[in-house]
């Protein structure tokens, strides 16, 4: 605390500190600056220098050869032909450049002038305009009026102007949670194929979705994970029967910090020292435990990663959702379901 | 040699000598203070002086006729730029917008703005008779099958880079040498626009071809679209159309503003930029000779003129060089996007480092109560610390002139050291943000040094606020310690 206090001293100090030393500064500005103000510092120079000239001379037909070269390059394919034309390309404009450059230091005249700084401010016309400005309003009594008037017009008319943008998107409504997962979807592979619940081992994970959606539908993949029954603490609420059988667990792949893919899988390969495992995002490293709901346990995610219940069909060993997901996919946005978090 | 005297030319041989020796100080007190009035101009070419007419004389003088170039080109050429490496940053910036404009003209011309699915069909063996979509697939061609395109792809894809890198320094280059102050803060004001909108434009950019990378990227503006208190969802939904990855429709919404709406925007605002130079005249270092009232450098013809042209030249020449041999965004190798998946190492131009830095540095803060989601997490990270930023960005005018108490107009450009706590004050700043950058990067830190990430986000959120305060002090003695020394 004392040292915060002593932090806003000295704060407080510089800040009081510099607009004395630019106090300082500016009335030594006042003065002549350095070097006097009777430095003419004008000087015009004429090179006459006949090498620069043959060696811009060399450069311009360095530029044109590459030049011919790019259109060669293009018209006979090459290996590597999008590394030829670069550097042909790129030659082209270099030599160039150090001609130009070459000539503009050691072939042209090199003068250093002098300009005045036109003033531009003019306090008279700005008077004049002011005036003519309240001019144009004379003989107006009724200003209120027309004041309030014009401000419904800026108001109605603005708003006829931004209205179109409303059909730009639909409404929100519930379209984020109507995912296509209900009691019963099939949980399917990128080709459509079903998931066995024997297809989860321990210590890697499976991206499934649900059978017959989009692959656009953000609602539609999971991560599928299988943890020993023991080690889960899911939620109150959860069952372990509905909501991982055999230890299967899924969860929706979308991060609910920003919408990436929830594509890493951190699991410990000698659990003694290593951390539990742990699904993690890899755009900001959201790091979800598996265990315990998708727990956020570190990165900057506000929220768990909404769990899909699951159920395993006695008769195929297909995996098929026990209903729908916990709380709101992705993002977080007003009214967001957070899942009874 | 005094310019007088040599620019004289035939038309007055026996010009009068300017008072005192050429180059010998000018003591006589009897010499108005006022400065010695510029050389008489070079004059027209009025017929009948002897001087063979040359095409040079009858277009100015068609033009001339015309519009009134001849003055006008007269001051043109006459016009004079102060010589200093560091005022040809935002020559280059403005050479790399030429660049990209060209190269983005020939790239628009094969891009199709479609997420309408299609099957690849061509070279490329790895995604042979994939579905992919449209935009992604013209994208391809354009790099693999056009024998060009992945030249000018590459080449424009560097630009980017470099044109908001140029920015950036630029801006720099502005801060440290109190280039911002009246009457250039207005011209600061535009470079600030100028450098949001290229920053928007080269993620709309990167985003159109619909590779994963683009995916990826979409899906974080998505996530903090959708942050913004309240309203977010609405707005989200607004500009993708629908849920993420958005309407079919969404690569258009990019297309037109990549190619159009931001780059007319960001023309018409480097116009402004241009025209408020010349109205104000280049601002100068403090040197011999060298006032307020005065500009003292190169004119632009003919010396600077052929230097510059050969700047957009080497400019262009090592932007097609990068183009050429250094690979940049390998779309094909990325694959077409799909919401379902991600890859580790996916990193974004480099001028979203920072954005990406705020949003992993932060910690899992999420204000909510009520039932209501107030303030999601992103919107911290990726809305609120750009804001702020930028918003320190515009204000850098009228924070000096209240903390400096100085309120008039400067031409004259300060040296960093001469003002400590200013160039103290925004090394500090720049300091944090270029911080929050490298945390940005930290996953390849942890790749290419093996430096834990949790340690190293926790190191950095620690240093978001040491090492701003330890700038702030280092600078100030710097500045002290090179001031006594000259």
């Amino acid at each position: 605390m004392r040292s915060l206090g002593r932090m806003l001293g000295f704060v407080l100090a510089a800040i009081l500190g510099w607009r004395r030393s630019a106090q300082r500064h500016a009335e030594e500005l006042e003065g002549i600056p350095p070097g006097g103000r009777d430095v003419d510092p004008r000087r015009r120079h004429v090179p006459a220098d006949p090498r620069a000239e043959l060696l811009v001379a060399l450069l311009l037909l360095l530029t044109g050869a590459c030049g011919v070269a790019v259109v060669v390059l293009l018209i006979v394919e090459v290996a590597n032909g999008t590394q030829w034309l670069g550097l042909a390309f790129g030659l082209g404009f270099g030599a160039l450049a150090a001609a130009l450059i070459v000539a503009g230091k050691r072939v042209v005249p090199q003068e250093l002038a002098v300009e005045e700084r036109p003033k531009f401010t003019d306090p008279e016309a700005v008077n004049e305009t002011v005036e003519m400005v309240r001019e144009g309003g004379e003989g107006i009594s009724r200003r209120g009026l027309l004041a309030g008037a014009a401000g419904v017009a800026a108001v109605g008319i603005g708003g006829a102007l931004i209205a179109p943008a409303a059909s730009l998107g639909p409404n929100v409504a519930n379209r984020i949670d109507d995912t296509p997962w209900r009691r019963g979807t099939r949980v399917v592979d990128a080709r459509g194929r079903a998931i066995l619940a024997a297809d989860v081992v321990q210590g890697t994970f499976v991206t499934g979705y649900a059978e017959g959606a989009s692959v656009r539908d953000v609602g539609s993949p999971i991560v599928l994970v299988r943890l020993d029954p023991s080690v889960l603490r899911l939620p109150a609420g959860r069952p372990l029967a509905e909501w991982a059988p055999q230890g299967l667990l899924a969860y929706s792949k979308i991060c609910t910090h920003a919408a990436c893919a929830i594509s890493l899988y951190r699991y410990p390969s000698f659990r003694a020292t290593q951390p539990r495992p742990a699904l993690v995002c890899p755009c900001h490293y959201s790091t979800f435990d598996p265990a315990r709901g998708a727990k956020v346990i570190f990165g900057p995610a506000g929220r768990s990663l909404p769990q899909l219940p699951l159920a395993i069909d006695a008769a195929t060993g297909e995996l098929r959702a026990n209903g729908g997901f916990s709380g709101s996919i992705g993002p977080a946005w007003l009214d967001v379901d957070r899942g009874g978090q | 040699m005094i310019g007088r005297a040599r620019r004289a030319n035939a038309a007055t041989p026996a010009a009068k000598a300017p008072s005192g020796a050429p180059g010998a100080p000018r003591a006589n007190a009897a010499t108005p203070a006022a400065p010695p009035a510029p050389p008489p101009l070079r004059p027209g070419a009025p017929p009948g002086d002897g001087r063979v007419p040359r095409a040079g004389d009858a277009t100015v003088g068609w033009l001339d006729e015309r519009v009134g170039a001849g003055r006008l080109a007269r001051a043109a050429m006459r016009y004079v730029f102060p010589e200093h490496w560091s005022f040809l940053l935002g020559e280059i910036a403005l050479y790399a917008f030429v660049v990209l404009i060209a190269t983005g003209t020939y790239l628009a011309l094969f891009f199709e703005s479609s997420t309408a699915e299609t099957t690849y069909v061509g070279p490329y063996a790895p995604l042979q008779g994939q579905t992919v979509s449209v935009a992604y697939n013209s994208v391809l061609r354009l790099s693999i099958d056009n024998p060009v395109g992945l030249l000018m792809r590459q080449t424009h894809h560097w630009a980017a880079l470099v044109f908001v890198a140029a920015i950036v320094v630029h801006l720099l280059r502005i801060f440290f040498t109190g280039a911002f102050r009246k009457p250039r803060d207005i011209n600061w004001m535009i470079g600030v626009t100028i450098v949001t909108l290229a920053v928007l434009e080269g993620f709309a950019g990167y985003s159109m071809p619909d590779d994963l990378l683009s995916g990826m990227g979409l899906a974080i503006a998505y996530g903090v679209a959708m942050s913004i208190p309240i309203l977010g969802a609405n707005l989200a939904f607004l500009i993708w159309g629908g849920e993420l990855p958005g309407a079919n429709d969404f690569v258009s919404r990019l297309f037109i503003a990549h190619v159009f709406v931001i780059p007319a925007l960001l023309a018409l605002l480097i116009v402004a930029h241009l025209a408020i130079i010349v109205r104000h005249h280049h601002a100068q270092f403090r040197e011999p000779g060298n006032r307020e009232d005065n500009v003292v450098g190169a004119p632009l013809w003919p010396a600077y003129a052929l230097r510059s042209l050969g700047l957009l030249c080497a400019v262009a020449g090592v932007l097609l060089l990068l183009g050429g041999l250094v690979q940049i965004n390998p779309v094909w190798q990325w694959g077409p996007y799909n919401p379902a998946i991600g890859t580790n190492g996916a990193q974004p131009d480099w001028y979203l480092g920072w954005l990406i830095g705020a949003l992993r540095m932060m910690p899992a803060l999420e204000i909510h109560f009520w039932g209501h989601t107030w303030v999601p997490n992103p919107f911290f990270g990726g809305a609120l610390f750009p804001l702020v930023v930028f918003a320190v960005l515009y204000a850098i005018p009228s924070l000096d002139r209240r903390l400096r108490r100085d309120h008039r107009a400067h031409h004259l450009l300060d040296r960093p050291r001469d003002v400590p706590r200013r160039t103290a004050l925004g090394a500090s700043f720049f300091s944090a943000v270029a911080l929050v950058f490298v945390a940005g990067s930290a996953d390849r830190i942890l790749i290419t040094f093996g430096m834990g990430y949790t340690t190293q986000i926790w190191i950095a959120r620690v240093a978001f606020f040491v090492i701003p305060a330890i700038v702030y002090l280092v600078t100030v003695r710097i500045c002290r310690e090179l001031r006594r020394l000259g």
